[in-house]
C-alpha cells in the first residue's frame, strides 16, 4: 500500500495543536510508516509539490494570508480536517470579535495603549508585505468546506492519531470517551 | 385602570429615589429583600430608570452587593439603569404585529419623535423601544406607553400621540384606543353563570381532600401548555410537610400570540381569584400570589379593587365565608418583562427578587418552591377551570371535550383571519373547524402553541386541539398564503428565542444564534442540503437545555423543516454541497481604511 500524503498548517493558531500531533510518543515511528508529509511545518516544505490525501489545519483565519493558504489546502487535499478550537470556532484569537472593531483594536495596540512608545508618526503597520487583517476572526468552515472536525485545545494526541489511522485505513474511528473529555 | 402618576415634574436624567424617598418605598415592601422586584419596578415607574445612586442605596438597605441589584435589573426588559424617557414607548415587534403593519408605524414614530428605536430623544422626553409580544395580537399594531396600552395604531394615531407627548399631556389623557376583550365564543368557563361565590361555599363545605378528589375526577390538566394533571400537583404540595405553602397564579402570558389570560383577568377576575382561594383551601395555603407580567400593569388598579371587594364581602382574608381557621389572601407580584419567567421555577426566582433563570429540577416547586416552601404554580385558565368544576360539578365539566382532554380550552386567535379574538372551544376541535370559525381562508400554515409549539401544514388541519394530539397553551396564529413563511414567521420566532434566552445554558444561548444565521443563509438563497440536516441534528443538543424555553427554542425551524420541507428545498442550491458567504474584499475593508492601505488581494480575490 502506498503511503498516504499528508499536509498540515497552522493559521491563526499557537502551534499547540501541532505540538499535540507530535505528542504521540513512539507512535511517531508508526506514523512515518503510514504517511508521507508534503507541505507542513514538520518537514518545512513550503509549497504543495503534489496532490495530498489529507490536509490538517490548525487555527482559524484572521488575515488574508490565512484565507489564501486555507483555499490552497482545499484545492490540493482530498480530505480536509480541522483540529482544535481555533480552527473550529475561531478560538482565543476570536475573542476580539466580541469586544471591539478591528480599527479600535489596532488603534489601541499601536496608538493609544500606555505602553506605546516612539510611534510619533502614528503609524499602524501597513507595509505591502504584511497580510491584510480581516474584520473578525473566521472559523475555517465559514470559508471552505471542511470534512472533519477534531475538537480540543489542543486535541489529545490520541484523538489526532486515531482520526488519522481511521482516515487512512478506512476503518471506523476508535473514539473512547477519554479522548474527547475536556475537564 | 391605569396609573395616573405624572412623570412631568421629574428631571429625565436624575433619579430622585434615594434618601427619604427610598426609605418610604422600601417601607412599603416591608424592607424585605425578597421584594426587590417590587422596589425596582416602583422606582422604574416613578423615575423612568434606576440610577446608580438608587442601586447603591437599595444594596445598602437590603445588605446585598450592588451587582446583586444590577443583575436583577439587567435581566428584565422593562427595568433600566439608563433613562428611558418621560414617555417610554414599547412597540410590539412580534410576527403578527409585523403582519399588521408594525414596521410602518415604527417609521412614523421615529420620524415624528425624532429619535431611533432603542434610544431616547435628545430632550429626554420620548424613548422608543421594541418589545416582544404584549398580549394584544388581535389588536395590532399596539404599543405600551407609560404602562398604558394603545391598540390598533394607525399612522395618524402615532402623529397625534407623539404630539400629545410633546405637549406634556398625561398619558391617560392622550386620545387612543384601549384594549378590548374580543370574546367571540363563550363556553363553560367564560359564560357568566350563577354566583361564583357558590363555588367557594361548596369547596369549604367539603374537606380539602375531597376538593382535590373532585379536581382529580375532572381530569383537569394544566392549561398553560404543558398539561400536567392539576390534582397531582396539588396532592404533592399538600403532602409535602411544611409550615407554609404558596399558591401562585402564573399570569406571565408571554408566549407570542397568547392573550386569553389578559381577557380572563379583565372579564372574569373573580372566577380566577376564587379558583386561587379554592386551591389554597385544598393544599393548605394561606397566601396566594398572582404573578402578573409587566405588560399588564395597566390592569393593576382594577384588579386591586376586585381584591378589596372580595376582602370586604369575606371571600378573602381571615375565616373566609365564616369557615373558622381558613385564611387566604392574594397579592399581585409584577414581573419585569421576560418570557422565560413563564417557566414556573423561573417565575419563582423572579418573585424572590432575582434574575428569572429556571432552577434545576428536581426538586420541583411543589416540594421546594417560593422561598423554599411547597408551592403550586397554576395557569390563570386552570384556576378558572377549578372554580367552575367545584361550582357546577365534575359531570357537567366532563360533558365537554374528549376522553383524555376534558373541558374546554380558551384560544387566542390572531393573524390572517377575519375574526381574531378569544374563543372558548371544546377540547378536541380540529384546526379545520377553527379556521372556519374565525374566517380564515387561503391558509398556508397554522402556528399552534406559539413559537415553541408546532407549525401545522394544511395536510394536518384535521388534527385535534387536545393533549393527546396538538397540545396548546392557547396561541393560534393563522398564516395566510401570501406570507413569506420563513422570513416573516420562522425568522421572527427564532429571533424571539435568541432575545429571550436567559443565557444560562450554552446551547440555548449560542445555538439559537447559529440557527438564526443558518436560516438567514437559506433565506438569502445560499443554503445547501446539509444545512437542513445540520439544523435537525442540533435538536438533540438543544434538549440539553434546562428549561422548556431552551428545549423548544429550535422548534420554529426544525418543525417547519419537517412540515414544509419543500419550501426549504426550493430555496436551496442543489448543484453544490458547500456555499461560503465569506467576502474577502469586504472583510479587509475596515483594516485597509484604518492602516491606510490599498488592498492587494491578488489571486485571492475571487
Amino acid at each position: 500500500m502506498s503511503k498516504a500524503i499528508v499536509a498540515t498548517t497552522s493559521l491563526a493558531g499557537c502551534f499547540g495543536c501541532h505540538m499535540s500531533l507530535l505528542d504521540i510518543d513512539e507512535k511517531i515511528l508508526d506514523l512515518i510508516e503510514l504517511v508521507e508529509f508534503n507541505k507542513s511545518p514538520i518537514d518545512d516544505i513550503k509549497t504543495f509539490t503534489k496532490e495530498c490525501d489529507i490536509g490538517i489545519i490548525e487555527g482559524g483565519c484572521c488575515n488574508s494570508e490565512n484565507v489564501h493558504i486555507l483555499k490552497e489546502f482545499r484545492k490540493n487535499c482530498k480530505t480536509l480536517v480541522v483540529m482544535g478550537e481555533c480552527a473550529i470556532m475561531g478560538g482565543l484569537p476570536a475573542l476580539r470579535n466580541n469586544v471591539v472593531s478591528i480599527s479600535e483594536c489596532l488603534e489601541e495596540a499601536y496608538l493609544n495603549c500606555v505602553s506605546v512608545q516612539a510611534n510619533d508618526e502614528k503609524i499602524i503597520p501597513n507595509d505591502d508585505e504584511l497580510p491584510l487583517i480581516l474584520d473578525r476572526v473566521y472559523p475555517c468552515h465559514e470559508i471552505v468546506k471542511i470534512d472533519y472536525f477534531l475538537p480540543g485545545c489542543a486535541p489529545r494526541a490520541d484523538l489526532i492519531w486515531n482520526a488519522l489511522v481511521a482516515l487512512i485505513t478506512g476503518n471506523e474511528m476508535d473514539l473512547p470517551y477519554e479522548v474527547i473529555k475536556f475537564d | 385602570m391605569g396609573n395616573k402618576q405624572s412623570l412631568n415634574s421629574r428631571s429625565h436624567n436624575k433619579c430622585s429615589c434615594n434618601g427619604d424617598d427610598l426609605e418610604l418605598i422600601l417601607g412599603k415592601y416591608n424592607n424585605d429583600p425578597k421584594r426587590l422586584m417590587d422596589v425596582l419596578i416602583h422606582i422604574q415607574t416613578q423615575c423612568g430608570c434606576i440610577s446608580d445612586l438608587a442601586v447603591k442605596d437599595i444594596a445598602e438597605a437590603f445588605n446585598m452587593s450592588k451587582v446583586d441589584v444590577v443583575q436583577t435589573i439587567s435581566f428584565y426588559h422593562f427595568l433600566s439603569q439608563e433613562p428611558r424617557g418621560e414617555y417610554t414607548v414599547y412597540l410590539n415587534d412580534s410576527a403578527v404585529a409585523k403582519m399588521k403593519g408594525r414596521d410602518k408605524i415604527a417609521q412614523v414614530f421615529e420620524k415624528v419623535a425624532g429619535t431611533k428605536f432603542g434610544s431616547v430623544s435628545k430632550d429626554g422626553k420620548i424613548g422608543l423601544f421594541n418589545t416582544s409580544c404584549i398580549g394584544m395580537n388581535d389588536q395590532e399594531p399596539s404599543a405600551i406607553i407609560n404602562r398604558r396600552v394603545f391598540t390598533n395604531l394607525t399612522e395618524v394615531d402615532v402623529e397625534r400621540i407623539v404630539k400629545s407627548m410633546k405637549e406634556g399631556l398625561d398619558v391617560n389623557d392622550i386620545k387612543g384606543r384601549d384594549p378590548v376583550p374580543n370574546i367571540l365564543l363563550k363556553g363553560p368557563i367564560l359564560k357568566n353563570e350563577g354566583n361564583i361565590t357558590d363555588a367557594l361555599k361548596k369547596a369549604i363545605s367539603i374537606s380539602p381532600d375531597e376538593v382535590i378528589e373532585e379536581v382529580k375526577q375532572s381530569k383537569l390538566r394544566g392549561r398553560g401548555g404543558a398539561g400536567f394533571p392539576t390534582a397531582l400537583k396539588w396532592r404533592t404540595c399538600r403532602d409535602t410537610k411544611s409550615e407554609k405553602r404558596y399558591i401562585f397564579c402564573n399570569a406571565d402570558e408571554g408566549e407570542p400570540g397568547t392573550f386569553k389570560d389578559r381577557v380572563i383577568l379583565t372579564e372574569r377576575p373573580r372566577l380566577l381569584f376564587t379558583g386561587m382561594t379554592i386551591a389554597g383551601y385544598a393544599v393548605g395555603s394561606d397566601e396566594g400570589i398572582l404573578y402578573l407580567r409587566f405588560e399588564y400593569k395597566f390592569m393593576e388598579q382594577y384588579l386591586e379593587n376586585i381584591l378589596s371587594k372580595m376582602r370586604k364581602d369575606g371571600s378573602l382574608g381571615k375565616n373566609i365565608l365564616g369557615k373558622k381557621g381558613f385564611n387566604f389572601d392574594i397579592r399581585i407580584q409584577f414581573g419585569g418583562g421576560a418570557y422565560v419567567c413563564g417557566e414556573e421555577s423561573a417565575l419563582l426566582e423572579s418573585a424572590e427578587g432575582k434574575r428569572g433563570e429556571p432552577r434545576d429540577k428536581p426538586p420541583y416547586p411543589v416540594v421546594k418552591g417560593y422561598l423554599q416552601h411547597p408551592t403550586v404554580v397554576n395557569n390563570v385558565e386552570t384556576l378558572c377551570c377549578v372554580a367552575r368544576i367545584i361550582q357546577k360539578g365534575v359531570k357537567w365539566y366532563c360533558s365537554v371535550g374528549t376522553k383524555d382532554s376534558t373541558g374546554s380550552k380558551l384560544l387566542s386567535i390572531s393573524g390572517d383571519c377575519k375574526r381574531p379574538g378569544v374563543y372558548e372551544i371544546a377540547c378536541g376541535t380540529t384546526i379545520n373547524d377553527v379556521n372556519k370559525m374565525v374566517g380564515a381562508e387561503d391558509v398556508q400554515a397554522v402556528q399552534v402553541g406559539g413559537p415553541s409549539g408546532v407549525c401545522v401544514a394544511p395536510i394536518d388541519f384535521d388534527h385535534k386541539l387536545a393533549y393527546e394530539d396538538l397540545a396548546t397553551g392557547g396561541s393560534i396564529i393563522i398564516i395566510g398564503n401570501k406570507r413569506d413563511l420563513l422570513k416573516d414567521i420562522v425568522l421572527n420566532f427564532t429571533e424571539f428565542f435568541l432575545e429571550e434566552s436567559c443565557g444560562s445554558c450554552v446551547p440555548c444561548r449560542a445555538m439559537t444564534n447559529q440557527y438564526k444565521k443558518k436560516l438567514e443563509k437559506i433565506i438569502r438563497g445560499n443554503g445547501v442540503a446539509k444545512d437542513l440536516e445540520q439544523m435537525l441534528s442540533w435538536e438533540k443538543v438543544m434538549k440539553a437545555n434546562r428549561c422548556g424555553l431552551g428545549q423548544t427554542a429550535a422548534n420554529p425551524i426544525t418543525c417547519s423543516i419537517r412540515n414544509f420541507r419543500e419550501l426549504y428545498e426550493s430555496k436551496l442550491k442543489t448543484a453544490t454541497d458547500f456555499v461560503s458567504e465569506f467576502d474577502l474584499e469586504a472583510a479587509v475593508q475596515e483594516y485597509c481604511k484604518t492602516a491606510n492601505r490599498i488592498p492587494n488581494l491578488g489571486g485571492d480575490h475571487e
